[in-house]
C-alpha cells in the first residue's frame, strides 16, 4: 500500500507543541502573567483537540479571542510598539495561529515564526546560559519541521531529533565561519524603541541623598577593566563620573553645558596607566575613566572638568582602550567666573554648618587646614557608614552634620563639600565608581553597581583641584578593601559582594571570567573587533571587501567538505566469508564463467563444473563448503581456513 | 490579433534519465533542486532576523541567524542526497478498463546504504505517491493516469522528488522507462444479451437456457460484472464483492463475431463485444471471438479472458 500525503500526526502536533512552549519559556520571565496563562491554556486547548477530545474552535471563537489578546496586550502594555508589548503580541498571535493549524503550511508557517521568536529572546538577554539554553527550542523546532517533511505517516519522536541533531552540528561550522566573517554593519539601522533599554542601572546625572546607597544594592556589574600591566592599588582606583556642581539644597547637578568656559588645564607626571573597559550598557553618555583621562576612546567628548562622556547613550555593551594618569595636577589657575560656581551655596540654610565654617576661617586656619580639620571632625566625632542612613530633615546639612550622623558616602561628600564652600574654599562633587574586585581567574577588575561612590574636589592654591574624600575619614575600609570589608554582615549589601563562602566566591569568579569572555569575544564581537582580529590573523590590514571575499571562500570550502563526507556512499558491509567467495566468484569470471544474480552457490557451482569438467572437483568442493558455512550450521575457523585454502590454491585456467 | 505570450516550458529543457533498458539510476546529471515556497519563506524570515540583529546589535541573534542559514544550507544536501543515486525499475503492470485508472508499478531500490525518506513519484499532474526506502532495501511504487484510451498506455515522463527532511528545498529527477500498461476497451452497458450458443458460427437469437436457477458458486467480483449478479448478502457481510456463478451457462459454447456485433461506429462494437466477453467469461461461457484478422477459438480460462480483452485492446480497423 502506498501513503499518500496525510494530515499531521499526533507526533508532529506534539513535536510542535513541546518545541513552541520551550521558545515561549524563554519569554516567560519578561511577558505578563496573563500572557503564560493563555500560552498554557491555548496550548493544552490544542492537545485537547489533537487526541480529539474537542474540536477546532470555530472563527466565531477565535476572532473575539484574537481582539481580546490584543486589546489586552495594550492595556497591559500601554500600546502595541514597545519591545515588551511587541513580543507579548508575537506570543499570543503565534499561539491563536496554533488554535487553527491543521495543515503542513500552517506547521511550517509556525515553526518559521518560532525561528524568530527565539531572536527576540535575545533583546531581553544575552548571558552564556541564554547562549546554550536556545539550542533546545532550536533543535525541537528543527525536529518538528523534519516530522513535517514526512508527509506518508509518522517518523516517530526520535528519528527526527536525532536528525535535527545531526544536521544542526554539520551547520554549526558554516555558523562559525559566517559569524566571523559577516561583514558586520553597526546598528542600529533605525530607531529602536524607547522601552528597549528599560531597567538599566547605573549612575545618574545628579546626586541626591539616597540614590547612591540604592544603586550599592545592585550586584550588577558596572563595568570591567583589564589592565595593560599591573592593577594599581584599590584605594587609587576613583572611576570618574559626573562632576557636580550646583547645590539646590538637597541635590546636587552637573553644571549648565551652556556655559562656555574654557577646559581646566591638566598637567600629568609619570607613566600612564593603561587599560581597556568593558562598559555595561545603562542608557546614559557617562564613559568611565580612572582619574584623569590622558587618552579617551574614539568618538567620545571630554567636558571641560574632565568628565568623559559618549555622543549617544550608552545602550549596548561597548569597550574602549584608553589610559589615565593617576599622578596629575588639575587647573593650576581658577578663574572667577568658575570659583563662584564652585562656592555656590544657599542664603539662610543649614546656618550651623554655616557657622562653623566662618568659626573655622575666623579662627585663621589657611584651606588646606581646614581641610584637614573638617577629616579630622569626621574621623574623631561618632560619624558612622551605613547603607541605610535615617531621612534627612529641612536642612539635610544641617541634619546630618550635627545630627543623624550615619549616612552614606553621598551624605559625607555632599556635607563636605557644603562646609569647603561655606569656609571660601571652591569644592565640587565628583561621582563615579571606587575600587573593585580582582578577578584572579581572568586577571581582571570586576565594578558593580555596589561600588559606586561620591568624593569631593577642592581647589587649592598651587595644587589645582585636589580629590578629598571624606568617606575615607569615616571608613577607611571602604576606600582600602571595598565596600563589603566597610560595612557589617547585617547590611542588605549584595550576596556576591559579600566575603563569606569562599569556596562559592571561587566559583562566582570562574564563571564572571567565562562571561567575561563571552562578552569580549561573542557579544562585544563588533565591526572593530572583527577587523581587528582577522587583520591580526591575516597579518595586514583588511576591509570589509576582502571579508566579503573570505566569507564566501571559507563557506564554499566547508560546505563543499560537508558535502562530500555527506554523499560519501555507504560500502556494503562484507564479512571474510563472503570476501573469499568473491574472490572465487573473480577467478571464475576471469574465465568468462559469470554467477548471475539469481544463481545459488550450488546451482553455478554444478554450472561452473560443467563448463570446466577438469576443475569440476575443486569448484563443487569450494561450493558445497561455502554453502555450509554460509547456510549451515556447523561453521567454524577450521573451516573457513580450509576454504581460504581452496580458493587460494584454484586455479580456473 | 492578441498572441499570448507563451514562454517554452523550462522544464522541458532539463535531462531525462532515459535508459536504454532498466534500471535507470538518477545520478547526480539528472536531479534537480531549486528551493520550495517554504524555503523562500525561510530566507525571508532569516533576513528579517538578520536585520534585527543589526539593529539591535544582537550578537546572539547573528549567531542563530548564521545557524539556520547555514542549517538551510545542509538541508539542501540531504535533500539532494536522499534521491541521489536511487535505482528505479519497473515493475508487474495489470491492464485496466478505459474509465480506470492506469497503474504503473515501480520499484526504487537504494544501493548506496542510506535510509530513504518521503521519495514521491508521480505521472504528469497526477498526485504523488509516497515511500520511504530502507538502507540497501526496495520499496513498489503505484502510480496512476486515468486510462482514457483502449490499447497500450505509455507511463511518460515520471518525475520522482522529495522535499525531505526539512520541506525547505525539492530535489527532483526524470525518468522514462519503457513502462506500459494495457488499457481494454470500455464495456458497453449491460444489457444486450450474449449471443447464444450454436453450432458453426451463428450467432441465433439469444436464447436463455434457464441455467440461471442451478448456482454453482461464489468468484470474485470484476469489473463488468453485471450488478445483478453481485451476492449483496455477501457483501454487507463484508465478505467484498462476490460474483455469483451458475451450472448451466458452462456448457454452451458460442461466437462472438465483429461481424455480427451491433454498433453505429468502431468504438461502440468493441464496447460491446467487450461487455459480451466479460458476461460470456462471467457465465462461465465456452466462448470465441472473431475480429478483423484475428480469430481466438472458443475456450473458458482467465488466460482466454484476457487474450480476448488484448485483442480488443489493441484492434486496429485501420
Amino acid at each position: 500500500m502506498i501513503p499518500a500525503i496525510q494530515r499531521p500526526t499526533l507526533t508532529d502536533i506534539r513535536w510542535l507543541l513541546v518545541s513552541l512552549g520551550l521558545v515561549m519559556a524563554l519569554h516567560v520571565a519578561h511577558l505578563a502573567l496573563w500572557v503564560s496563562a493563555a500560552i498554557v491554556m491555548l496550548g493544552l486547548w490544542r492537545y485537547a483537540i489533537a487526541i480529539g477530545k474537542l474540536d477546532f474552535p470555530r472563527l466565531m471563537i477565535l476572532l473575539p479571542l484574537t481582539v481580546l489578546g490584543g486589546l489586552g496586550i495594550m492595556l497591559t502594555y500601554h500600546g502595541l510598539f514597545g519591545r515588551d508589548a511587541s513580543v507579548a503580541l508575537l506570543v499570543i498571535m503565534l499561539s491563536l495561529k496554533l488554535m487553527e493549524t491543521n495543515s503542513r503550511r500552517d506547521f511550517m508557517l509556525l515553526t518559521f515564526l518560532s525561528y524568530f521568536l527565539t531572536t527576540t529572546a535575545f533583546l531581553f538577554n544575552q548571558s552564556v546560559v541564554v547562549g546554550l539554553v536556545m539550542l533546545l527550542p532550536i533543535i525541537c523546532l528543527t525536529a518538528t519541521l523534519v516530522g513535517i517533511s514526512h508527509p506518508n505517516g509518522s517518523l516517530g519522536w526520535r528519528h527526527p531529533l536525532r536528525l535535527s541533531g545531526i544536521m544542526l552540528a554539520q551547520a554549526a561550522p558554516v555558523m562559525l565561519a559566517l559569524f566571523l566573517l559577516f561583514p558586520r554593519v553597526p546598528g542600529p539601522l533605525w530607531g529602536v524603541p524607547q522601552d528597549s533599554y528599560r531597567g538599566m542601572t547605573g549612575l545618574s546625572d545628579s546626586m541626591e541623598p539616597g540614590n547612591i546607597s540604592q544603586l550599592s544594592l545592585s550586584g550588577a556589574i558596572a563595568f570591567r577593566a583589564e589592565f595593560k600591566g599591573e592593577i594599581p592599588k584599590l584605594s587609587q582606583l576613583y572611576w570618574r563620573g559626573p562632576v557636580l556642581w550646583h547645590f539646590d539644597g538637597r541635590s546636587w547637578r552637573m553644571s549648565s553645558n551652556r556655559l562656555n568656559l574654557p577646559r581646566e588645564m591638566l598637567r600629568v607626571q609619570g607613566a600612564p596607566t593603561l587599560y581597556s573597559v568593558t562598559l555595561e550598557p545603562h542608557n546614559r553618555n557617562i564613559l568611565l575613566m580612572l582619574d584623569m583621562p590622558t587618552s579617551l576612546p574614539s568618538n567620545a567628548l571630554l567636558t571641560r572638568d574632565y568628565q568623559v562622556q559618549s555622543r549617544e547613550p550608552v545602550r549596548t555593551r561597548i569597550r574602549y582602550d584608553v589610559s589615565s594618569n593617576l599622578n596629575y595636577t588639575l587647573a593650576a589657575r581658577l578663574d572667577g567666573h568658575e570659583r563662584e560656581l564652585a562656592l555656590q551655596t544657599i542664603d539662610g540654610e543649614n546656618p550651623r554648618a554655616q557657622a562653623l565654617a566662618e568659626q573655622w576661617v575666623s579662627s585663621g586656619k589657611s584651606p588646606e587646614q581646614i581641610v584637614q580639620t573638617a577629616l579630622t571632625m569626621f574621623r574623631e566625632q561618632p560619624f558612622s557608614y551605613t547603607l541605610s542612613p535615617p531621612l534627612l530633615g529641612a536642612n539635610p546639612i544641617d541634619d546630618f552634620l550635627f545630627n543623624t550622623r550615619s549616612g552614606f558616602c553621598e551624605h559625607y561628600a555632599s556635607s563636605f563639600t557644603y562646609l569647603m564652600r561655606a569656609a571660601g574654599i571652591p569644592a565640587r562633587v565628583v561621582t563615579g565608581y571606587q575600587g573593585g574586585e580582582v578577578n584572579s581567574v581572568g586577571n581582571y577588575l570586576i565594578v558593580r553597581q555596589s561600588d559606586a561612590h561620591a568624593w569631593s574636589e577642592v581647589w587649592l592654591e598651587g595644587r589645582g583641584w585636589t580629590r578629598v574624600d571624606p568617606t575615607a575619614a569615616v571608613s577607611p575600609l571602604r576606600i582600602e578593601s571595598g565596600i563589603a570589608a566597610a560595612l557589617p554582615e547585617s547590611n542588605a549589601l549584595p550576596i556576591l559582594s559579600r566575603r563569606d563562602f569562599p569556596l562559592l566566591r571561587k566559583l562566582y569568579l570562574s564563571w564572571d571570567a567565562v562571561n567575561n569572555n563571552w562578552n569580549q569575544w561573542v557579544l562585544g564581537y563588533d565591526q572593530q573587533r572583527q577587523l581587528d582580529l582577522l587583520s591580526r590573523l591575516a597579518g595586514n590590514r583588511l576591509s570589509w571587501q576582502d571579508l566579503t571575499i573570505g566569507m564566501m571562500l571559507a563557506v564554499g570550502v566547508i560546505g563543499l567538505a560537508i558535502g562530500l563526507a555527506m554523499l560519501r556512499g555507504k560500502q556494503i558491509k562484507t564479512d571474510k566469508l563472503q570476501r573469499l567467495y568473491a574472490k572465487f566468484l573473480s577467478k571464475l569470471e576471469s574465465a568468462g564463467i559469470k554467477r548471475a544474480s539469481h544463481e545459488g552457490p550450488l546451482d553455478f557451482g554444478q554450472r561452473a563444473a560443467a563448463r570446466l569438467p577438469h576443475k569440476a572437483q575443486a569448484i563443487s568442493q569450494i561450493s558445497g563448503l561455502y554453502a555450509d558455512l554460509r547456510y549451515g550450521s556447523k561453521a567454524s575457523a577450521q573451516a573457513l581456513e580450509r576454504l581460504r585454502n581452496l580458493i587460494k590454491g584454484f586455479k580456473a585456467s | 490579433m492578441a498572441y499570448a505570450l507563451r514562454l517554452p516550458d523550462w522544464k522541458n529543457l532539463l535531462r531525462t534519465a532515459r535508459p536504454s533498458s532498466a534500471p535507470a539510476k538518477l545520478g547526480r546529471r539528472y536531479i534537480y533542486i531549486l528551493p520550495t515556497r517554504y524555503g523562500l519563506m525561510y530566507a525571508v524570515v532569516l533576513i528579517g532576523m538578520l536585520v534585527g540583529a543589526i539593529n539591535y546589535t544582537l550578537s546572539l541573534g547573528f549567531v542563530l541567524t548564521f545557524l539556520l542559514a547555514a542549517l538551510g544550507n545542509v538541508a539542501m544536501l540531504h535533500t539532494w542526497r536522499n534521491l541521489a543515486n536511487l535505482t528505479i525499475t519497473t515493475g508487474r503492470m495489470e491492464p485496466v478498463f478505459v474509465g480506470e485508472d492506469a497503474r504503473f508499478e515501480l520499484i526504487a531500490t537504494d544501493h548506496s546504504g542510506r535510509p530513504r525518506y518521503a521519495i514521491a513519484a508521480h505521472i504528469a499532474d497526477q498526485a504523488p505517491a509516497y515511500a520511504d526506502i530502507a538502507a540497501f532495501g526496495q520499496v513498489k511504487l503505484l502510480l496512476t493516469r486515468p486510462a482514457k484510451r483502449r490499447g497500450w498506455q505509455q507511463a511518460g515522463k515520471i518525475t520522482f522528488f522529495t522535499e525531505f527532511p526539512l520541506g525547505l528545498f525539492h530535489a527532483w529527477s526524470y525518468v522514462e522507462l519503457d513502462c506500459r500498461c494495457l488499457v481494454y476497451p470500455h464495456p458497453a452497458m449491460p444489457g444486450l444479451a450474449v449471443p447464444s450458443a450454436s453450432a458453426e458460427g451463428s450467432t441465433g437469437a439469444a436464447e436463455s437456457t434457464g441455467g440461471d436457477d442451478d448456482f454453482a458458486g461464489l468468484r470474485t467480483y470484476q469489473f463488468g460484472d453485471s450488478s445483478r449478479r453481485v451476492d449483496w448478502k455477501a457483501s454487507s457481510r463484508e465478505q467484498g464483492l462476490m460474483t455469483k456463478q451458475f451450472q448451466g451457462e458452462a456448457k454452451l459454447s458460442l461466437w462472438l463475431d465483429w461481424q455480427l456485433t451491433p454498433g453505429h461506429n468502431v468504438e461502440q462494437r468493441i464496447s460491446q463485444l467487450t461487455r459480451w466477453v466479460i458476461d460470456a467469461h462471467t457465465a462461465n461461457h465456452n466462448y470465441g471471438l472473431r475480429l478483423p484478422g484475428v480469430e481466438l477459438p472458443p475456450a473458458n480460462n482467465d488466460g482466454h479472458y484476457h487474450a480476448c480483452l488484448e485483442a480488443l485492446a489493441i484492434l486496429d480497423t485501420k
